[in-house]
């Protein structure tokens, strides 16, 4: 991937034949061997490869799942019952799906949250950003989908609910509502096309994983200062590193997945689910999984008409505005710098905006009435202002701390002052800090 | 309500398999005023209500300035039709209320004879109904459809 100098040697017969014909050993050797990552990166650079174990995960069970499971209306709940019952493992590969997608999602706001903390959008990193933005829809219509298959009350209503929301859109609504369907209501064919696009949306995923890391690959890492790489001494190589860091990252999230897995496999489900779908009974309170729960509240935050454009079309557009705004990050920020660490003002509504994000979480889950409604419209409008006017705004106006001039005087800095020896020698991040 | 909800779960032996899109005939001998049944047509819950003296006269006196969506929503008439109580039945049936049972805001079953309008109640939302059916309060922004339908007798009923 990195292929200005290779430094691959091939060492036996094999690899040279292979090497002059597949080099596939030369691009592994490249990219995650000798590939140089800045040095004072931190934990918080270690969620792309928790993602990638997740995403690989998923695979893995839902592939498994997809052996045992029915796709039809009269089969589709307890098949999914057998194999929490009879099927050998079943109940570990159902949790590890299940939980799965929700520390997936976990993963992936924590490193969005990584991107937006150290300005990892800013050129030349733009394009590997909107990878990014495209592998979050991915995910979400994944996860959306996969929730209907179990075929329980939230299953079937949550499906009609969302896929409702396409009828808000003026003169195609209607027919773009009965496309996803398959008819006009849920039904058996929709269940039957959401199961091929569940088993297809996670490659299509992965290949744009692919193009994440490949792209990642040829503008390099970002790192906590922002600073790019200017010389030898700010690199170390990937692999011992790198690799021995995101793997430390992956067991400790593991944990806590496993945790999940065995302790609380359905704490983050819902008990409706658990009854059989009914096509003429709704649950009282219909809520989607957890990781959507900000986007609903920003659904349902527009109670008011907006000229032309009536309180639900008006929804329907600001919850996928609310994604579509991050695809504009890159253009939106106008700093120069890249990092929070050195933006005070930019940090303070950073912080803001997380505390804004889960306050719309928890919104999203209780019922749309009363000061729950003035509240998630303050909490939405923070959600915009945050993009659309502290971005732009702030790089103009902020004076930010001074840069170091590299990567390595910035580690140095740091050793010195917490009184530990600088020294030429000092390479390895793991003994920097 | 928990009688009416019983009564109307009570009527499985109407519904039919989710696909169905041919008409549909129903056999509505057996509501006494207050009673509902509920059948599948395309898939979705219609409900046939004959409705009491009550809630015939409440749905009657409703100024039609005070309706959210004045437009009556009925396949059987003109795309204009206003929402008068009469143009949400059929002709010489004004007792009686044939409607998809779906809330015009995000597709919920509303529950029936729920709500401050004695009609339904959406459990989503919070969308309330009339007894006519018609938008009365909360973020639907439409009267619930009422369907292609006739009285082929006395007792019967074709929907679709």
């Amino acid at each position: 991937m990195s292929d200005k100098h290779s430094t691959y040697v091939p060492k036996t017969g094999i690899e040279r034949w292979l090497d002059a014909r597949l080099p596939l050993p030369r691009l592994v050797h490249d990219s995650f061997i000798v590939y140089p990552v800045p040095r004072n990166l931190n934990y918080a650079y270690t969620f792309g490869g928790i993602l990638t174990v997740m995403l690989a995960s998923q695979i893995i069970t839902g592939v498994v799942l997809a052996m045992h499971y029915a796709p039809d209306t009269g089969l589709a709940f307890n098949s999914v019952e057998k194999i929490t019952r009879d099927v050998n493992s079943g109940w570990l590969l159902r949790t590890l799906h299940s939980n799965g997608a929700a520390f997936f999602f976990i993963a992936v706001y924590l490193h969005i949250c990584r991107g937006l903390y150290y300005g990892s959008y800013k050129a030349p990193r733009e394009f590997l950003w909107v990878l990014g933005c495209t592998n979050l829809l991915l995910m979400m219509a994944t996860a959306f989908i996969g929730y209907v298959l179990p075929w329980g009350q939230m299953s079937y209503w949550g499906a009609t609910v969302i896929t409702n929301f396409f009828t808000a859109i003026p003169l195609v609504g209607n027919w773009i509502q009965q496309l996803l369907l398959g008819g006009f209501a849920v039904g058996n064919p929709t269940l039957n096309r959401f199961f091929a696009l569940h088993y297809l949306l996670p490659f299509m995923l992965a290949g744009v994983v692919t193009l994440h890391i490949w792209a990642l690959h040829v503008v390099g890492q970002n790192n906590p200062t922002g600073v790019e790489v200017k010389s030898k001494t700010d690199v170390v190589d990937f692999t011992p590193y790198a690799t021995v860091k995101d793997a430390v990252g992956i067991i400790v999230f593991l944990f806590f997945f496993a945790y999940f897995v065995f302790y609380l496999p359905n704490f983050l489900g819902h008990p409706d689910n658990y009854t059989v779908a009914n096509p003429l009974k709704t649950p009282a309170h219909i809520v989607p999984e957890w990781y959507f729960l900000p986007f609903y509240a920003i659904l349902r935050a527009i109670t008011f008409n907006v000229g032309p454009i009536d309180s639900k079309l008006g929804g329907v557009l600001a919850m996928f505005g609310s994604i579509a705004v991050l695809f504009l990050v890159p253009w939106l920020d106008s700093s120069k710098v890249r990092s929070a660490v050195y933006r005070p003002w930019y940090r303070l509504f950073f912080w803001i905006f997380v505390a804004d994000a889960l306050f719309l979480g928890w919104l999203g889950s209780q019922p749309a009435e009363g000061a729950y409604v003035v509240m998630s419209q303050l909490a939405t409008l923070y959600y915009f202002a945050f993009f659309i006017i502290v971005m732009p705004l702030l790089g103009l106006i902020e004076t930010p701390r001074p840069l170091p001039h590299s990567i390595t005087e910035a580690v140095l800095e740091k050793n010195k002052a917490k009184g530990r020896a600088p020294g030429p020698e000092i390479r390895h991040p793991s003994e920097g800090r | 309500m928990a009688d009416l909800s019983e009564l109307e779960n009570g009527s499985a032996e109407h519904t039919l398999p989710a696909e169905a899109q041919a008409p549909v005939e129903v056999d509505v001998s057996s509501l006494m005023p207050g009673m509902s049944l509920v059948v599948q047509w395309c898939g979705k819950p219609v409900v046939v209500r004959n409705r009491t003296a009550k809630e015939m006269t409440d749905g009657q006196a409703v100024n039609l300035a005070e309706l959210k969506d004045p437009i009556a929503r009925n396949a059987n008439l003109p795309a204009d039709a206003p929402a008068t109580d009469a143009n949400r039945t059929a002709p010489d049936k004004e007792a009686w209320i044939v409607m998809v049972q779906v809330c015009t805001h995000s597709g919920c079953i509303p529950v029936g004879q729920q709500g401050d309008f004695g009609g339904w109640l959406c459990p989503c939302h919070g969308s309330q109904y009339d007894s006519a059916g018609r938008i009365r309060k909360g973020p639907a922004p439409e009267n619930m459809a009422v369907p292609v339908f006739q009285f082929i007798s006395d007792t019967k009923i074709r929907i679709g």
